[in-house]
């Protein structure tokens, strides 16, 4: 019952932010149709179904790419694809970043003190760097940029966490824990992680969104998602040529618009989290 | 003060050389640069005395001690595919990225420190609500999707801007000519500087808003455009400081894809060309600069705040 009424003042909270609330029906729309692709695209996002090239017509309503390729059915396919990376890639940072955290911050000493200068040294990383040299070495593909972006990103999720556990530390509540001989496990786990969720979970919105601005550049780059896998990155890839830029606007202005609107309604969304879930509002 | 910086480089020395393992052991899991010459012109005993020229029939953690030890001396090694000396080639590229670099930053800084300010301010009002989505927007384009549509309109549409290089063919590049190759990559960059920290200035300022001693000075009558002037500002300082800081990574990294989209002939591009083509000595030269370069700006951070706060003693 208590929960009950705890969801209920934190959606009340989020609900205060409009601008939110719209971006969470988007975003809930968005991730809908990309689930429901293979259901609702009217054609193979991989096999030819059209002319080559063809501007917006009845049958294909965002066009046809070059060789001919209905875009609507890439595009929602694509944005499955983004989103399981961006969603996969934020999973495995999380759960990194948490357990590093954890670890470093409950035990302290040598451990903490070995984890976190491992975690300053990823820090201090132009991290783009290390994901174009792990792309170029590891076979690009859609695993392989899951996998780098999830060990890169987890360093702040570690820092977070850290800081949590030690402030948890120091409460009553773990400090009475501690005297009556509870398992460490159960501190750890059902005292210590619980208290933490609402800031990790806010933290992870904000690398879900990065992420797949990560992705986007990388497959742009060629550096990411395979064709004809298509990901909203690697649709993008061929508007470098002027006469794509210029004369099919179709082939590139819906995929970057699903990219920014996809971003944008996760951070407003991960944004109004971080002011519901605070506890110092009321 | 100085106890407490020669402290700071001295812990740095451990992370440096730890990046450079990590770095060190990423590529050698790559495969070798060799299988980017294999060929049919190429025979068997050519590729195994280039491997022995370049020390690659050695086991991996030899060829890292290697490279390790050359560095001490002050040499970087050299490129595989230019034969140039690595450091030379950093070096007369340098130049350009720090510019494109500079720039943006500065360029973002205005945009984000006043926008900022003003936001907090203005908190909860249509205004604030207005700066903080422009910055979300900001934050959410991705960089070669801005390129593209700038290119598509200042270049392409209007014709008022070059769009790659750094100057124009077969000119000198005199001031003019740079500045106006160099305005569509800055704003790339900036308004990702700038999208990043609004929100960051915003909230800072609002913390300083509610100190006490600017209540204070608000109860004395002072009036609210003098205490926000010469109280709040001055201790908004400490957090652009900590912004400018946490910037030098990330605007490093957004500039290798600018650097692609634009051609700007800087460390970005050279990063790019050298990790397709496993040009190693390259990919590490570079890597090693970018580390001491972050560290550096850590620890000049670390310094500028106790400029800018006399109350912090190290």
């Amino acid at each position: 019952m208590k929960n009950k009424t705890h969801f209920g003042m934190i959606a009340r909270r989020f609900l205060k932010h409009k601008m939110a609330v719209v971006c969470l029906v988007l975003l809930v729309i968005l991730i809908v149709l990309a689930l429901l692709a293979p259901v609702i695209a009217p054609y193979s996002p991989t096999k030819p179904s059209g002319k080559f090239s063809s501007p917006p017509t009845a049958e294909h309503i965002l066009g046809t790419d070059k060789i001919g390729r209905d875009m609507y059915s890439r595009i929602l396919y694509a944005t499955q694809v983004s989103l399981e990376v961006g969603f996969l890639a934020t999973l495995i940072s999380t759960v990194v970043g948490v357990v590093l955290g954890l670890i470093s911050g409950y035990f302290g000493g040598a451990v903490d003190k070995a984890i976190m200068s491992f975690t300053d040294m990823v820090m201090s990383f132009p991290y783009i760097l290390l994901v174009l040299v792990a792309a170029a070495i590891f076979q690009p593909g859609k695993w392989s940029i899951i996998l780098i972006l999830g060990f890169v990103d987890w360093p702040g999720v570690a820092r977070l966490v850290r800081g949590n556990v030690l402030s948890l530390r120091e409460t009553n509540f773990v400090k009475s824990d501690i005297t009556s001989g509870m398992p460490r496990r159960y501190i750890l786990f059902s005292e210590i992680l619980p208290n933490t969720i609402a800031p990790v979970l806010v933290y992870a919105t904000s690398v879900f969104a990065l992420s797949i601005l990560d992705e986007a550049a990388l497959s742009y780059l060629g550096m990411g998602v395979q064709p004809p896998t298509p990901s909203l990155g690697n649709l993008l890839n061929g508007a470098e040529s002027l006469s794509v830029l210029t004369g099919k606007p179709w082939l590139w202005v819906p995929a970057g618009a699903v990219i920014i609107l996809l971003v944008m309604c996760i951070n407003f969304v991960g944004d109004a989290l971080r002011d519901a879930l605070d506890p110092r509002n009321e | 003060m100085w106890k407490y910086v020669l402290k700071k480089i001295l812990l740095a020395v451990p992370v440096l050389l730890g990046i450079t393992i990590i770095d060190y052991a990423i590529m050698s899991l790559a495969g070798s640069p060799l299988d980017m010459m294999v060929g049919p012109r190429v025979s068997e005993a050519a590729l195994a005395s280039r491997a022995a020229q370049w020390g690659l029939d050695q086991p991996v953690y030899v060829q890292y001690w290697n490279w390790l030890m050359e560095l001490l001396h002050g040499n970087l090694g050299y490129s595989y595919k230019s034969y140039q000396p690595v450091a030379e080639l950093i070096g007369s590229h340098v130049g350009p990225t720090l510019l494109l670099m500079g720039v943006s930053m500065v360029l973002g800084l205005l945009i984000a420190v006043p926008a900022g300010i003003y936001s907090a301010v203005h908190r909860y009002e249509k205004r604030d609500y207005a700066v903080v989505s422009a910055s979300f927007l900001f934050s959410s384009i991705p960089g070669f999707f801005l390129s593209l549509i700038l290119i598509y309109f200042l270049n392409v549409r209007l014709g008022l801007l070059p769009s790659s290089g750094m100057s124009t063919a077969g000119t000198g590049g005199d001031a003019l000519d740079i500045i106006r190759h160099l305005i569509m990559p800055s704003i790339v960059l900036a308004v990702g500087v700038a999208g990043g920290n609004i929100r960051y200035i915003r909230s800072a300022v609002l913390e300083i808003l509610e100190m006490d001693y600017l209540r204070t000075a608000r109860a004395k009558g002072m009036g609210r455009k003098i205490v926000i002037r010469r109280h709040a500002l001055r201790n908004a300082l400490l957090p652009i400081v900590t912004v400018i800081g946490m910037q030098i990574p990330t605007l490093f990294g957004g500039a290798v894809i600018v650097e692609q989209m634009f051609s700007w002939p800087g460390l970005g591009l050279v990063t790019m060309s050298a990790v397709t083509g496993r040009d190693y000595p390259v990919i590490m030269g570079v890597c090693l600069l970018s580390a001491v370069v972050v560290l550096a700006s850590n620890l000049l951070t670390d310094i500028l705040y106790a400029v800018v706060d006399p109350t912090i003693k190290y």
